[in-house]
C-alpha cells in the first residue's frame, strides 16, 4: 500500500467513531438541544457493549444494548431539558460525568478482557485492483458500511424530507414550528432519544472495532472532538463525514512525519490535528463570514408554549 | 507525566553513598541523613528522633515499630489500566495477603496540587503512604515535611527527606531480554517501538532493546515513535499502525494499554507491552515484556514499619530480589528463542551481565561508552542519547 491509502486507512478506521458521535450530535442540536453529554455517552455504549457481547457473544445483541443504553440516557437529557427546560449545557456536561463515573463503575469486573473479531468484515476483493481506493473499501468492516448508509439517511431526511423540514423548523424556531401544527416537545424528545443511540453506537464503534478491550476512560476525549466537529461540519452530515475523516487522518499524520525521520519535535507533531483544526476554522469562517453560521437559530433555548423568550 | 521525567541529579549518587554509609551505622538513627543530597532539595534535616518516640499516631510498642500500621496507596490511574496501575494494586493485593492488614487506595490522583492535598489527607490517619508516580514527587516531599511521623515512599523519582524513600527497579536488564526475543524473531530486521515520552526512562529501555536485538541479530534495526501519552488507546493504536506500516514486524509499546498489541495481531505481527504480562490480549501475537513486581517490597517495607527498622532508603530492584521480570514469552515463541531469553535471564542473576558495556555508539556513530567501560545505575538513569540501530530522535 502506498502512503495515500495506508492515510485513507488510519483516516476511515480513527474516523468513524467520531463519526457516529457527530451524526448524532447533529440529530439533536439540530432540534435546537445542545448536546455536550458524548463523551459520557460514548462510555456508557463502549462498556455495555462489551459486557454485553462477553456475557452472549452476540454482535446484535451488543449494538442493541449500545444503543438502549444511548437511548436510557437520553431519555433522562431529554426529561431533564425538553420537559424540565433545565439548562442545556449543564445537563450535558452531567451526563458526561454521570457516564464517565458509571462506566468505570459497571467496567471493573470486565476490564482487560480482549473482544476480538466481533465485528465482520465485508470482504469485497474484486475491488482491490481499483487503484488507491480499492484497498481500502475492499476490507472494511459491518459497522463502517454501518456509518456510510447513516450519513446518507440523515442528509436525505434532514434536508429532502417534510419530518426533516420540521425538525429543522423547530431548531430555527419554535413558536412558529408549534404554531404549524407541529409536536415541538415530542419532535425533540425523539430526536434526543435517536441521537443519543447513535453516539452509544460510536462508543460500541470504538471498543468493538478500534481498539478492542474495555478500558476505564477508554474515548480519552474523543467525545469532545466529536462535540468540536458538530460545529466545524457546521450541522452539515455531509460535511461531518468529511471533517470526521479529515480529523482521524490529522491524528495519525504526525506519526507518519516522525518515522519519515524529520527534525520536528514529537511535541509539534501532536499538535497537527488541532493546528489544522484552528486554521480550517479560520479559512471556512473568512469565506462563509456573510453567509449565515448554519446553528440552528433556538438552540440552547428551552421552549415553553405561549411563553416570551 | 508520571514516572522518570526528569534526569536524575548527579545528587543522587551522594544520596545514594550517604543513605548506604548511615544505613551502615545501624538500624533506628536516621537523621540527618540522606536529605541533604540533591541540590534543587535540602530541607535542613532537624536531626530527628527514631520513629517511635516522634509519637506515631497509632499505638507504637517501645520496641519502634507499629504493631498495625495503617497502609495507603496513590495512584496515578484505574487499577483497571492493565499496565502500571493495575501492577501497583497487585502489589497492594500482595502485601495485603502476606501481613494481613488493609489498605487504603485513592485512584486516579492528577499530578497537580490536588495530589498534595489528597496525599496530605491520607497522612493525617495513616502510618506510611505510597505515591506511585513519578510525578506525585514534589507533592510527596511537601506532605513528608508537613506530617514527619508519617513515612512516604514515592515510585521513581530522586527527592528523598528524612521520612521519604523512593523506590524504582533496573527494567533496562528485561528490555535487553525482550530485544533479544524480538531479534531472533523479526524476518524484515524492523522493530518497532512505540514509546510515552522522550524521557531517561523510555531513552534506556529503547537503548537496552536494540543493544539486546543487535545482539543476536546484527542488521536489526528499532524505529521509534513518540505518543507523548502514556495512556491513550486510540492515539497508541494509531502510532503502532505507522509503524506497522512502515515493515516493522515485531514492536514493543512502552505504553500503559494494549492497543498497539492488538494492532499488531490484525497485522499478523508480534508485539509486547509495557509493565504486566499481557499475553491474555492476544495470545498468538505476543512476544513479552518487562514487567514490574512491587509486591515483596510493599511487604518489605511494611514490615519493616512494623519492626521499626523502616529507612528511607533509595531503593533500586533488579532481577535478584524480583520486583523487574520479564513476562513469559508468548505462545508463537519458539523454544530454543525461550531458553536463549532464560539462560541470558541467568546471567543477569548471576551478576555476569551488564547491559551497557562499551564499546557502545551513538545514533551518529561516535563512542558513547569506550571499550570495557560499564555505566553506572546513576549514568543509566540519566540517559538522553540513542545508541546506532536507533532510529528516531529525541525532541530537546
Amino acid at each position: 500500500m502506498d502512503l495515500i491509502t495506508q492515510l485513507l486507512v488510519a483516516a476511515l478506521s480513527s474516523g468513524t467513531p467520531l463519526l457516529f458521535a457527530t451524526l448524532g450530535g447533529i440529530l439533536i442540536e439540530r432540534s435546537g438541544i445542545i448536546q455536550l453529554g458524548a463523551e459520557g455517552l460514548m462510555l456508557m455504549g463502549a462498556v455495555a457493549a462489551c459486557l454485553t457481547y462477553l456475557h452472549t457473544g452476540s454482535l446484535a445483541l451488543t449494538l442493541l444494548a449500545a444503543l438502549a443504553v444511548g437511548a436510557a440516557l437520553g431519555l433522562i437529557h431529554s426529561a431533564l431539558t425538553v420537559t424540565l427546560r433545565a439548562n442545556q449545557i449543564v445537563s450535558g456536561l452531567a451526563m458526561t460525568l454521570f457516564g464517565t463515573g458509571l462506566s468505570a463503575y459497571l467496567g471493573k469486573s470486565i476490564t482487560g478482557q480482549p473482544i476480538p473479531g466481533a465485528v465482520p468484515k465485508i470482504d469485497l476483493a474484486f475491488l482491490e485492483p481499483v487503484p488507491v481506493v480499492g484497498d481500502l473499501f475492499a476490507h472494511l468492516d459491518l459497522l463502517t458500511w454501518l456509518s456510510f448508509l447513516l450519513v446518507i439517511v440523515l442528509h436525505l431526511f434532514i434536508h429532502r424530507t417534510s419530518w426533516g423540514l420540521h425538525l429543522r423548523a423547530i431548531g430555527d424556531n419554535p413558536p412558529t414550528a408549534d404554531v404549524m401544527g407541529i409536536p415541538v416537545q415530542a419532535f425533540r424528545y425523539g430526536c434526543i432519544v435517536v441521537g443519543s443511540m447513535l453516539i452509544g453506537l460510536a462508543g460500541a464503534d470504538l471498543l468493538l472495532v478500534y481498539s478492542p478491550t474495555w478500558i476505564e476512560g477508554m474515548t480519552a476525549g474523543r467525545g469532545w472532538i466529536a462535540v468540536a466537529l458538530i460545529i466545524f461540519a457546521r450541522w452539515n452530515p455531509l460535511r461531518a463525514m468529511f471533517c470526521a475523516y479529515f480529523f482521524g487522518a490529522m491524528d495519525t499524520i504526525g506519526f507518519k512525519i516522525q518515522l519519515i525521520g524529520s527534525a520536528i519535535p514529537s511535541y509539534f507533531l501532536k499538535m497537527i490535528p488541532y493546528v489544522v483544526t484552528i486554521l480550517v476554522l479560520m479559512f471556512l469562517g473568512y469565506r462563509n463570514r456573510n453567509k449565515p453560521s448554519g446553528s440552528p437559530e433556538a438552540l440552547g433555548l428551552p421552549y415553553i408554549r405561549e411563553q416570551r423568550f | 507525566m508520571k514516572r522518570l521525567k526528569r534526569s536524575w541529579s548527579l545528587g543522587l549518587v551522594m544520596v545514594t553513598m550517604l543513605a548506604a554509609a548511615l544505613s551502615a551505622c545501624g538500624g533506628g538513627n536516621n537523621g540527618n541523613s540522606a536529605s541533604g543530597g540533591s541540590a534543587s532539595s535540602s530541607p535542613s534535616a532537624s536531626p530527628s528522633a527514631p520513629a517511635s518516640a516522634s509519637g506515631s499516631p497509632s499505638a507504637s510498642p517501645a520496641s519502634g515499630g507499629i504493631a498495625n500500621p495503617r497502609v495507603a496507596f496513590v495512584y496515578i490511574g484505574p487499577p483497571g489500566d492493565g499496565g502500571w496501575t493495575y501492577q501497583h494494586d497487585q502489589g497492594r493485593q500482595y502485601m495485603e495477603k502476606e501481613l494481613g492488614i488493609k489498605a487504603d487506595t485513592v485512584e486516579n490522583v492528577p499530578e497537580s496540587a490536588d495530589a498534595e492535598r489528597i496525599i496530605s489527607d491520607l497522612a493525617q490517619n495513616h502510618d506510611i503512604i505510597f505515591t506511585t508516580s513519578f510525578g506525585y514527587m514534589e507533592w510527596t516531599l511537601n506532605a513528608a515535611k508537613k506530617f514527619p511521623n508519617v513515612k512516604f515512599e514515592h515510585a521513581g523519582g530522586y527527592k528523598t527527606n528524612d521520612n521519604m524513600a523512593t523506590y524504582f527497579g533496573k527494567n533496562w536488564e528485561a528490555s535487553y531480554l525482550s530485544g533479544i526475543a524480538a531479534g531472533k524473531m523479526t524476518k524484515k530486521n524492523v522493530l518497532g517501538y512505540v514509546a510515552a515520552f522522550p524521557i531517561p526512562e523510555l531513552i534506556y529501555n529503547i537503548n537496552a532493546f536494540t543493544l539486546g536485538a543487535q545482539s543476536v541479530n546484527k542488521d536489526v534495526k528499532v524505529n521509534v515513535v513518540w505518543t507523548n501519552t502514556w495512556f491513550d488507546p486510540t492515539t497508541e493504536r494509531n502510532a503502532a499502525m505507522s509503524l506497522l506500516d512502515k515493515g516493522a514486524d515485531v514492536l514493543i509499546a512502552y505504553q500503559d494499554s494494549p492497543a498497539s498489541l492488538q494492532a499488531a495481531a490484525e497485522k499478523g505481527a508480534l508485539a509486547g507491552g509495557n509493565d504486566s504480562d499481557m499475553t491474555r490480549y492476544a495470545p498468538k501475537a505476543y512476544l513479552t515484556n518487562p514487567i514490574w513486581n512491587w509486591g515483596p517490597y510493599y511487604v518489605k517495607k511494611v514490615k519493616a514499619l512494623m519492626d521499626g527498622t523502616w529507612t528511607n532508603e533509595q531503593y533500586l530492584g533488579s532481577f535478584q530480589d524480583g520486583m523487574v521480570d520479564i513476562a513469559p514469552l508468548g505462545e508463537s515463541i519458539p523454544e530454543d528463542v525461550k531458553k536463549l531469553v532464560s539462560d541470558t535471564k541467568e546471567k543477569f542473576l548471576k551478576g555476569e551481565l551488564n547491559v551497557f558495556v562499551g564499546p557502545i555508539k551513538d545514533q551518529g556513530g561516535a563512542e558513547k561508552i569506550a571499550s570495557g567501560q560499564t555505566l553506572t545505575d546513576a549514568e543509566i538513569l540519566e540517559m538522553n542519547w540513542f545508541v546506532q540501530g536507533v532510529e528516531g530522535t529525541i525532541p530537546k
